[in-house]
């Protein structure tokens, strides 16, 4: 194969110097003409409907210039989940509701002249509610006799609303009970994982207004270009041809932007004003009324013969969706379709889920999205049973995971809300991850050793990982190239770069695929008035879904350079060209054409085309990245403080595109999931309401938080996708909880089943307190 | 009222309210290099130099700075003129999505102008204000590393 010259290379992010330069390149970093300002009422009680609102005096105030509520704004459910079509969310949600189902639900906004006079305004708006019994716990909320917290009309997507049933799923192969019985060793345990917010940097904001010809336009900070034109037009009542979504640059997502909560609401002030507004969430609100990671309860069985292999598995998650259903499903679906394949040795398998409302904030997508909980389970779960069975941790993962040419009845049996898809592992470097990972933290000199500096114990430990790349047979994504006079390529796609570096991955895969510079592609992304559609920024499928649209439209693209080459060398029926610096070299003869001739050429010489092409991409199968991860911990057990030291990250991600990006997504991944697992947690008032909604006291990691982080690449090829490249976002988010758990109990033999792990929990399980 | 400063060099007066911060009144004026939004100062992306040292914006009020000497990440480099840091940041894979990366060199720069050779201690001790969620910081420190390195560089 031909020696590759910018893939695999660390190209500079292409927006990086404009980045940190401070470029006005954010939503909120332009203004616009007789700008509104849109603020939003929420709700203070947990459960209540509203009775009666009256916006009277509010819409008295100079300078206020329209405040919505339910009575006067489209009563059209739909769900804000960002999804493909037909969402497998349920439809449980209106612009502003009647009812109220948790404290921070939107009650009213007022659009004004400033964000002063809207802020004045919300407050004489005034709302008699009846209050009603709230629930918070989901095991209460499934339960006969629970408040119904959904019981409006033609509610749509809900498995058994009186119930407060989301979604309810049993998917199985083989005979776990039998599979029990037969087993030597079984062991069964239950954990939680709990809420926490994606604290993007930039908070959500968008700024809608009507363009020259009185078409709305929406730049707003979303994952979902094309789903949010899609949905605004369904809940607004415009068709999507009236509409365009422009996505500038966007601060950090992380699955919070993979929702529709601010676009409709400065949609419709602009439609019925026609004036510009803006609506930008404060930290706050976006603790609050944003979005959350669904938080769970997880119970899982694992039995196993003498020798470790594996049995059956069970898993049985509660996932709370809090008051609404967005991703409901499809976070719990990939508790199960994540984790399991991974150990595809046992050959009885089993998976059951509720998904519950209750009267808290919303979870949605969070990266992981449903396998950051599977795994916190899953992964302490095995380590608990290598102790029981007296086999070494990692002996025992390798004797069960999934291996290169196999595959797991779980690919088939459970997809994303639906059934999965049949595949074959095509690239697994999991024993080396596991290998080279354990030498780096030195496994075998530290394991079960618990080295004592006074009050502080040190321990390690590990988890195995596996994501996916896409949704297989749903993901689309598109893109079109064209050919400028100098030989440099315009790269219109719809693929959703929020700052993990997309858009350079696919200025690589062009310049290698047509031989140019990566600095001679110019990449637009995302507009839905100028690029073709792409399902946006989720599921792990920029680089896979995105990027293999982009390398499959650079392909049609050279196919009609080499064309024009062979009419201009006259070799017609030669088929060996190179295209390399900018041009076409026949091998046969020596003879060579730049790619600006070609375009000049076919611009005005012979003025026959354009040379460009559009191509797209869905994909068959969503082949997993793999992950092993190892921590050394130190506990203090005066203080129940645990600090990290060391953490290390073993990644195969197929082929690298770019070593410095995925290492940056790996690490940055993984600190999201130190976060999570030892300090990040939403607390509430009995109420029901968030207390703690800053960073002052939601602590998220700063630079003095992070421990000695290696991380390890390890390169293998997927045949699937763009130079054998597979997803690296979310996979590494994942192990934190189960690898410092672990750690833990290697250092104090104590297992916390539920995280975060605090000093509060540590020392109640040590006696301390 | 009117306030006066020294804004990347240059002199500027700018009509406020009083009790308004800096962070409004210079984003208001077309300063939008400053980010953030948090209003307590504990995110760090609306940091400036105020008279040499590193302070959030959305913290400060806007009067009670008047006459002072302000350098926002567009008084350090611009796009075609980037200063070392930035380009440090840049090519040592340090920006990610960038909305927290201006506070977070305005933080560094202050350290280099205090301490040309800081330790890591050093640098994760001045990035501390800066939250970062894309990087997990650690190509951040880096990239202060090798900034070190291309300044001594230019010296030469």
């Amino acid at each position: 194969m031909k020696e590759l010259k910018y893939i695999g290379k660390n190209v500079d992010k292409i927006d990086a110097i404009a980045l940190a330069t401070g470029q006005p390149v954010f939503t909120d970093d332009v203004e616009f003409p007789n700008m509104l300002y849109v603020k939003f009422l929420y709700s203070p009680h947990a459960h209540a409907i509203i009775e009666d609102i009256d916006t009277m005096e509010a819409e008295k105030i100079p300078g206020v210039k329209l405040v919505l509520t339910y009575k006067n704004t489209p009563q059209v459910l739909h769900t804000t989940a960002g999804q493909g079509w037909p969402e497998p969310s349920p439809y449980d949600t209106c612009i502003f509701n009647k009812k109220v189902r948790f404290v921070g639900d939107r009650v009213a906004a007022v659009a004004a002249e400033s964000e002063e006079i809207a802020e004045e305004a919300l407050k004489q708006i005034k709302v008699k509610y009846e209050i009603l019994s709230a629930v918070f716990d989901p095991e209460d909320a499934i339960k006969e006799g629970a408040p119904i917290i959904h019981d409006e009309p033609g509610i749509m997507g809900v498995y058994d609303a009186k119930r407060n049933l989301v979604a309810h799923l049993e998917v199985k192969a083989g005979d776990v009970q039998k599979g029990f019985t037969e087993s030597d060793v079984v062991v069964e345990n239950t954990f939680e994982t709990h809420f926490a917010q994606h604290c993007p940097i930039e908070t959500h904001a968008a700024i809608s207004y009507l363009d020259d010809y009185g078409r709305l336009v929406i730049r707003t900070s979303t994952q979902v270009p094309f789903h949010v034109r899609r949905i605004v037009g369904q809940v607004i009542g415009i068709p999507v041809s009236k509409i365009r979504v422009v996505k500038p640059r966007i601060g950090g997502g992380f699955g919070a932007k993979q929702e529709i909560i601010l676009e409709e609401v400065v949609a419709y002030v602009t439609l019925k004003t026609e004036r510009p507004a803006r609506a930008v969430f404060t930290r706050e609100e976006e603790f609050i009324s944003s979005r959350t990671r669904h938080p769970m309860k997880i119970t899982v069985k694992i039995g196993a013969r003498k020798d470790g292999i594996f049995n059956a598995i069970s898993m049985y998650a509660l996932s709370n969706t809090g008051a609404y259903g967005t991703h409901g499903l499809t976070v719990v679906s990939n508790v199960g379709s994540k984790t399991l394949p991974l150990y595809n040795k046992a050959p009885n398998v089993e998976f059951k889920a509720d998904v519950a409302y209750t009267n808290l904030p919303i979870p949605g997508a969070y990266r992981g999205y449903g396998a950051t909980q599977g795994y916190s389970a899953l992964e302490q779960a095995v380590d608990m049973l290598a102790e029981k069975l007296g086999i070494d941790p990692l002996e025992l993962r390798r004797k069960n995971h999934i291996k290169q040419g196999e595959t797991s009845p779980i690919f088939r049996a459970l997809g994303e809300g639906r059934e999965g898809v049949t595949q074959y592992i095509q690239s697994n470097a999991l024993d080396k991850l596991i290998e080279s990972g354990a030498k780096e933290i030195g496994w075998f000199e530290k394991k079960g050793k618990k080295e004592r500096h006074g009050s502080k114990i040190r321990g390690i430990g590990m988890a195995i990982l596996m994501q996916g790349s896409g949704i297989p047979m749903v993901d689309m994504g598109a893109a079109t190239i064209k050919l400028n006079e100098d030989g440099s390529f315009n790269v219109l796609y719809g693929g959703t770069d929020i700052g993990t570096g997309l858009d350079t991955v696919v200025a690589q895969i062009v310049a290698e695929t047509l031989g140019i510079r990566p600095d001679q592609v110019i990449v637009y992304a995302a507009d839905t008035d100028m690029t073709p559609f792409d399902k946006g920024a989720y599921a792990s499928s920029g680089t896979f879904i995105s990027g293999g649209a982009v390398y499959n439209a650079a392909l049609k693209v050279r196919e009609m350079l080499l064309e024009e080459a062979k009419e201009i060398f006259g070799e017609h029926d030669s088929k060996d060209f190179s295209l390399e610096d900018g041009k076409i070299i026949s091998l046969k003869s020596d003879k060579s054409v730049t790619l600006s001739e070609i375009a000049y050429r076919t611009f005005y010489v012979k003025k026959h085309r354009q040379i460009m092409a559009t191509n797209s991409f869905t994909s068959e199968s969503s082949p997993p990245p793999f992950a092993a991860h190892f921590v050394e911990i130190e506990v203090d057990e005066e203080t129940g403080v645990v600090t990290l030291i060391k953490y290390v990250a073993a990644v195969d991600c197929g082929k690298i595109i770019n070593p410095e990006l995925v290492r940056g997504q790996t690490i940055g991944a993984l600190v999201n999931g130190i976060g999570y697992a030892l300090t990040e947690e939403y607390k509430f008032s009995e109420k029901g309401k968030m207390i703690n909604p800053s960073f002052m006291e939601y602590k998220i990691p700063s630079s003095r938080d992070i421990p000695e982080i290696k991380t390890i690449l390890i390169e293998t090829y997927d045949p699937t996708g763009p130079f054998g490249a597979k997803s690296v976002a979310e996979i590494n988010i994942n192990g934190p909880i189960p690898a410092i758990g672990n750690a833990i109990h290697d250092a104090i033999e104590v297992r916390l089943h539920s995280s975060p792990y605090t000093p509060e929990k540590i020392l109640r399980e040590l006696k301390k307190i | 009222m009117k306030v006066n400063y020294i804004l990347n060099g240059e002199k500027k007066e700018f009509e406020i309210h009083p009790g308004e911060v800096l962070l409004d009144v210079l984003r208001r004026y077309g300063y939008k290099e400053i980010k953030g939004n948090c209003y307590m100062g504990t995110c760090g992306a609306c940091a400036v130099l105020i008279n040499g040292t590193p302070k959030t914006t959305c913290t400060t009020l806007a009067a009670q700075v008047n006459g002072a000497e302000i350098t926002t990440i567009k008084g350090i480099g611009t796009i075609n003129n980037p200063h070392p840091l930035q380009t440090a940041f840049v090519e040592k894979g340090a920006v990610q999505c960038g909305y927290c990366t201006p506070g977070a060199i305005i933080s560094a720069y202050a350290l280099l102008k205090k301490i040309p050779n800081p330790t890591e201690e050093d640098i994760k001790k001045a990035l501390d204000g800066n939250l970062c969620r894309c990087t997990g910081y650690v190509q951040q420190i880096e990239a202060v590393k090798y900034a070190v390195k291309l300044l001594k560089g230019d010296d030469k």
